[in-house]
């Protein structure tokens, strides 16, 4: 078997009914590391994601988890991959422990282990407090990092965790990412989706963009922050001025942005030397007063809508947006 | 610190689930369906409380008025309280298996090496143990108020073996409607747009004979109505229907057989069948 790659697509693709979910999708990912495949919702992340863990045949194309294909050797798939699907699928009216007793049963380990195994778990997702509680009662959080332990309990090499994150709040998003850090680091594949750029940016070695069914863009995200080669420039005024407009338009490209009541100024521009200078010197010259100048590096946001003409969807609950930049 | 992960722990792709696996797959679900009415026991009411309201209702409000020839109508009331309850009681199932698969939580099951079909079997299993509480519960019911069978001990328990049979055999029907509706409380209201009118238009609490003819041709054919008969007949209680000349009821214990063969036969693989369609896509 091929060890190179735990995971494997060659264009798959799936439609239902009208919709195309995926239109060819190619992407491999190798052994002990973060693939995060990101796209707004409605994508078709997570019809790749069924299909490789087993959950839906594609109309076309193979999928390959651990070098075993996931159409013709599903039973043998199960026994490779911890699945964390968008909405934790848990029994509520069993206890944490119970849930994770029950996915070792019926993963095949024996009742020893599948204890051990359990309370490990549990410990190290810090949720020994509630071990014996319903899972019902669990908040989020807890829910999530549950689920996780769920996928986990038969040590699988490969995981798939569909939209981890989704709909927590930030310190338990930033635990989960702890988590998911380790798993790397101790050898597990993981294949992450994703909504969120600072997430993909942040967790996974390589990325795939995902947009109607069609992989738009991949690589590092250094890779993919480079592509969309230049810089954007925000300068804010002490008040707004008549003439900022003009005095900045030739020395960027495309159109000035206003907003804040015309105190500040964005802008795309090329990321030559002295910009910030030229700039400064530019508006000094008008008469204009300038509280903060700066230069952004694009982040996969700006990579995003670049690439797809449309901002990549945000949390209902705005979890990423609210630090201050 | 603990190791997280290793090398996956199956080395070798397996073939095959076992039947050992199965059946581990079988007694894991069961015990699950279980836990969850440890947790909610007023899951059990109808095989707990109901059957003895029914019991108590039906043998003193409708048993004054209505006259059995060659009996008491509390003898004549056990059988049809038995198939009364256990029929109406697999609504249980149809809720049950409709909430697994509205919850996700049969989603993570599908993403493990287990014996899929386990999730409907462990469901029949729990639920025929929960049919054996409510056989229990009536018969002690029975035996307060005075209900007294008259054959042999063999016989007794051979009449609860067969409506337990039938129940068995219904919860898979019950398992196609759960599996098959839009959610819990929409299989529910399977229970009274056919359970209800099953368990009453038979002989289980009263004699057909006083019904008008059709409807009498429709409860003498009604399984249901074979099953009480079979076990009236085994428990040496007035069974009115022997008088009844369709064949059902003058076989009613090979009808009953047949009837619950037939519906297990036809009702677990279309059960199993509706069960994959549902959760592959």
């Amino acid at each position: 078997m091929s060890a190179q790659f735990m995971i494997e697509a060659e264009g798959l693709t799936k439609r239902y009914g009208d919709t195309q979910a995926l239109a060819g999708v190619d992407f491999s990912v190798p052994a002990g590391t973060i693939l995060g495949v990101l796209g707004p919702n409605g994508a078709g992340k997570t019809t790749a994601v069924k299909i490789l863990t087993t959950f839906a045949t594609p109309d076309t194309g193979r999928g390959t988890v651990a070098g075993l294909d996931v159409v013709t050797q599903a039973a043998q798939v199960r026994q490779h991959i911890g699945v964390a699907a968008q909405d934790a699928t848990l029994d509520g009216l069993l206890t944490g422990r119970q849930n994770l007793h029950l996915m070792g049963e019926l993963g095949r380990m024996s009742r020893a282990d599948s204890r051990v195994r359990a309370s490990e778990l549990l410990e190290r997702f810090e949720l020994t407090f509630a071990a014996d509680r319903v899972a019902k009662g669990y908040s989020g959080g807890m829910r999530r990092r549950l689920d996780l332990a769920a996928s986990l309990m038969t040590r699988p090499p490969v995981l798939f965790l569909d939209e981890p994150t989704t709909g927590l709040d930030p310190s338990s998003r930033v635990r989960m990412w702890e988590i998911i850090r380790e798993l790397v680091a101790e050898g597990v594949t993981v294949l992450l989706t994703t909504q969120y750029l600072d997430e993909a940016d942040s967790l996974a070695d390589h990325i795939v963009v995902i947009d109607h069914g069609t992989v738009i863009a991949q690589g590092s995200p250094l890779k993919l922050k480079e592509a969309s080669k230049g810089a954007r420039l925000h300068v804010t005024l002490s008040e707004p001025h008549p003439d900022a407009v003009s005095a900045l338009q030739e020395l960027v490209d495309g159109q000035v942005q206003v907003s804040e009541e015309g105190r500040l100024l964005q802008a795309a521009v090329d990321n030559s030397p002295g910009l910030a200078t030229t700039v400064v010197r530019a508006l000094d010259r008008a008469g204009i007063l300038v509280d903060n100048i700066e230069v952004r590096q694009p982040s996969l946001d700006d990579v995003f809508f670049s690439l797809t003409g449309h901002p990549a969807a945000e949390p209902e609950t705005p979890i990423l947006e609210g630090v201050p930049a | 610190m603990t190791t997280i992960t290793a090398l996956p722990n199956v080395s070798a792709p397996r073939g095959q689930l076992t039947l050992r696996d199965r059946v581990a797959d079988v007694w894991s679900m069961t015990r699950r369906n279980l836990i969850h009415i440890s947790r909610e026991p007023m899951q059990l009411s109808d095989v707990t409380i109901q059957p003895v309201l029914f019991t108590l209702l039906f043998i003193y409000v409708f048993g004054s008025g209505i006259p059995i020839p060659g009996g008491t109508y509390k003898d004549f009331a056990l059988a049809g309280l038995l198939l009364l309850n256990l029929t109406t009681s697999v609504m249980g199932t149809a809720v049950g298996l409709s909430t697994d698969l509205h919850e996700g939580v049969i989603d993570r099951f599908r993403t493990l090496p287990m014996w899929r079909s386990a999730v409907l079997v462990g469901r029949s299993m729990a639920d025929l143990l929960t049919a054996s509480l409510c056989v229990t519960i009536v018969a002690m019911a029975g035996l307060v108020v005075g209900w007294r069978p008259t054959t042999s001990i063999p016989m007794v328990i051979g009449g609860f073996l067969i409506a337990l049979f039938f129940s068995y055999s219904m919860s898979w029907v019950a398992a196609c409607v759960g599996l098959n509706s839009k959610g819990p409380e929409s299989a529910a209201s399977f229970g009274f747009i056919v359970l209800f009118p099953l368990a009453f238009v038979s002989n289980a609490m009263v004699p057909t004979q006083g019904m008008p003819g059709w409807l009498q041709a429709v409860a003498d054919w009604n399984p249901v109505s074979a099953v009480t008969a079979a076990a009236r007949h085994m428990f040496g209680n007035p069974n009115p229907s022997a008088n009844v000349s369709a064949w059902p009821m003058q076989h009613p214990v090979e009808a009953a057989l047949i009837w619950c063969v037939v519906i297990l036969a036809l009702a677990a693989p279309l059960a199993a069948h509706i069960f994959r369609v549902k959760t592959v896509d």
